[in-house]
């Protein structure tokens, strides 16, 4: 009898011992070869050298990216004279502002995003509506509601204030003389108007300046690169094999996170690569942001730079037709680009709230519990599926998505506001 | 002393009980197991071979990438190679592209084309981007000769 109740007790312990040992090898510390080589793919070691901009021969120049850091740092370039660059990417705020919808002159209908590491983007904007940094710098300074000012403005103002360094990189300036202080192709109906009446060799000239510009901001933002993470000094151990160190340098519920986040969550789809984004387009069921008009994200973005008459295929690029590859193969239509938004890099975004694309979200909490329960798309298709995360498991994502903060890899100088000629 | 049959009597339910719980246990634990595997499945027979013939047998297709692996989120190029089933280059062929990832239902994030004929059967496939590892097929329909017949690619990228 004594046999039998053993019998009974050994059958529950070996099925629970099963248990516990499939439980345990999930739940490892150690990662499996091909878990590793995905880790390798997110580790900070792998980001490869910066890109070439062919679309800009001024990308790489010293002295364009220290005039270029003037520029993104002077207020007097917008029409109040008290925005520039720098009021929406803040140099000690990670390149953006922290609130929800960013103020120029005005609001706009966007939360900015941050400049750092999108050298290595070949789109840029929620929507991809430009192509290069400096096509992107250049967006701005015209709308409306952001720097608010017009390309005779803003020429007249480097002949006023920069005329030594630009001559320097670019030659001489156009003849200004004659021009209207205010004209551009802009919302402002006089300084339209100003400009329908220029001539198109004056246009094309004060085009050309307001281009080099760009350049300059874009040879500037392309040294603003993300630092190592613990999340990357954890990587570089377990690469190593060196467990006893990673250990060290995550918590368990940290690593757990790291886990659901390659596998359950699915995270690892869009927000993959060093910078922890692809730089394509997703809708992931975004809710609509209150009292700003439908924005269809993608749809428009692409028509836009289809049209941008600074992009890569334009006259004022330096590429040739043939490097403009992400325009010569993009997608242009399709059901399937509706109220898609470019998924931003995951270094430090515990730092960088709020998110989406119109600050949507306060929290990671509120994000994590959008991804796990995955509600219908206000427009288009969200590619999401319901992960039905606990509690806890949300708690690790999040724990993880912390060890992505660390300091940027940018030399002091190009952190603060450089001094500037009266 | 009590006698031993009721004790006995007793007892069995309960040995029965736990073995059948144990089995149970055990049961659960390797189907949990399979789940866990098949979560992120993706066919373990599946075919990536970079030379296929095509559906109806009538091309013998084969590709390199520009790249020593076909990448992840980087423009790269590949070069298609197009025979016939008894291995003639196929020369002038009209060649359309597409692809898909089978498991998430959304297409390619570029539109490749074949851009140039290089000579000997070789074209070149240009626009080829892959945002996500995973699961991918890519599609060419080939017309040459008064024929049309379709290969499919499998790739698992990493």
């Amino acid at each position: 009898m004594k046999s039998s109740r053993n019998i009974a007790v050994l059958s529950i312990l070996l099925g629970l011992a099963v248990i516990t040992t499939a439980c345990s090898l999930s739940g490892q510390s150690r990662w499996s070869e091909e878990e590793l080589t995905t880790l390798r793919g997110l580790w900070i070691g792998n980001l490869p050298a910066l890109p070439a901009d062919p679309s800009n021969q001024y990308a790489d120049n010293p002295r364009a990216a220290q005039f270029g850091q003037k520029l993104f740092y002077d207020t007097r370039f917008s029409s109040n004279g008290e925005v520039a660059c720098a009021t929406c990417h803040l140099p000690d705020q990670l390149f953006q502002d922290g609130i929800v919808l960013s103020r120029g002159v005005g609001v706009t209908n966007r939360r900015a995003m941050t400049v750092v590491g999108t050298a290595y983007s070949p789109w840029f904007f929620w929507d991809g509506r430009k192509d290069s940094q400096w096509a992107q710098a250049l967006g701005p300074m015209e709308n409306p509601v952001e720097h608010g000012g017009n390309r005779t403005l803003y020429a007249h103002l480097i002949a006023e204030l920069y005329a030594d360094e630009y001559t320097a990189l670019f030659g001489p300036l156009p003849d200004l003389s004659d021009l209207p202080r205010e004209a551009g192709p802009v919302a402002d109906s006089g300084a339209a108007s100003n400009w329908e009446s220029m001539s198109s060799a004056d246009q094309e000239a004060v085009t050309r300046l307001y281009v080099n510009m760009g350049k300059s901001i874009a040879a500037y933002e392309r040294l603003l690169l993300p630092g190592e993470s613990r999340f990357d000094q954890y990587v570089e151990a377990a690469l190593n094999n060196d467990y006893g160190s990673a250990n060290e340098i995550l918590a368990p519920d940290e690593i757990a996170g790291l886990k659901l986040f390659l596998g359950e969550a699915n995270c690892t789809n869009c927000h993959n690569g060093p910078l922890f984004t692809n730089n394509d387009f997703h809708n992931t069921g975004v809710p609509a942001a209150k009292d700003l008009p439908e924005d269809i994200g993608r749809s428009k973005g692409v028509q836009d730079v289809l049209a941008d008459e600074f992009n890569c295929l334009s006259v004022y690029s330096d590429a040739q037709p043939e490097q403009c590859a992400e325009l010569n193969f993009l997608v242009a239509e399709g059901h399937e680009l509706v109220r898609q938004f470019k998924p931003p890099s995951l270094r430090n975004v515990a730092e960088r709230g709020p998110y989406m694309h119109a600050g949507q979200f306060a929290t990671l909490e509120e994000v994590l519990n959008h991804y796990n329960t995955a509600p219908e798309a206000p427009a288009g298709h969200s590619e999401l599926k319901p992960l039905d995360l606990s509690e806890k498991q949300i708690e690790q994502i999040i724990a993880f998505l912390k060890t992505l903060s660390g300091p940027l890899d940018v030399d002091e100088q190009w952190l603060i506001k450089p001094e500037q000629p009266n | 002393m009590q006698p031993s049959k009721p004790k006995s009597r007793s007892i069995r339910p309960i040995l029965w009980i736990g073995v059948i719980v144990g089995g149970l246990l055990i049961v659960f634990a390797i189907f949990m197991g399979i789940m866990g595997m098949r979560m992120n499945a993706i066919p373990s027979d599946l075919d990536t071979s970079t030379t296929r013939l095509s559906e109806n047998g009538i091309f013998n297709v084969s590709y390199t990438a520009s790249a020593d692996t076909v990448p992840v989120n980087q423009m790269h190029e590949w070069t298609l190679h197009v025979e016939t089933a008894d291995g003639t280059p196929v020369e002038n062929a009209n060649i359309t592209v597409d692809g898909d990832m089978p498991q998430h239902g959304h297409g390619l994030p570029t539109r490749p084309q074949v851009t140039k004929y290089l000579g000997d059967g070789d074209y070149l496939v240009e626009g080829l981007r892959f945002q996500m590892a995973g699961w991918w097929v890519m599609d060419f329909t080939i017309t040459a000769n008064g024929q049309t017949d379709a290969v499919r690619f499998n790739m698992r990228l990493q």
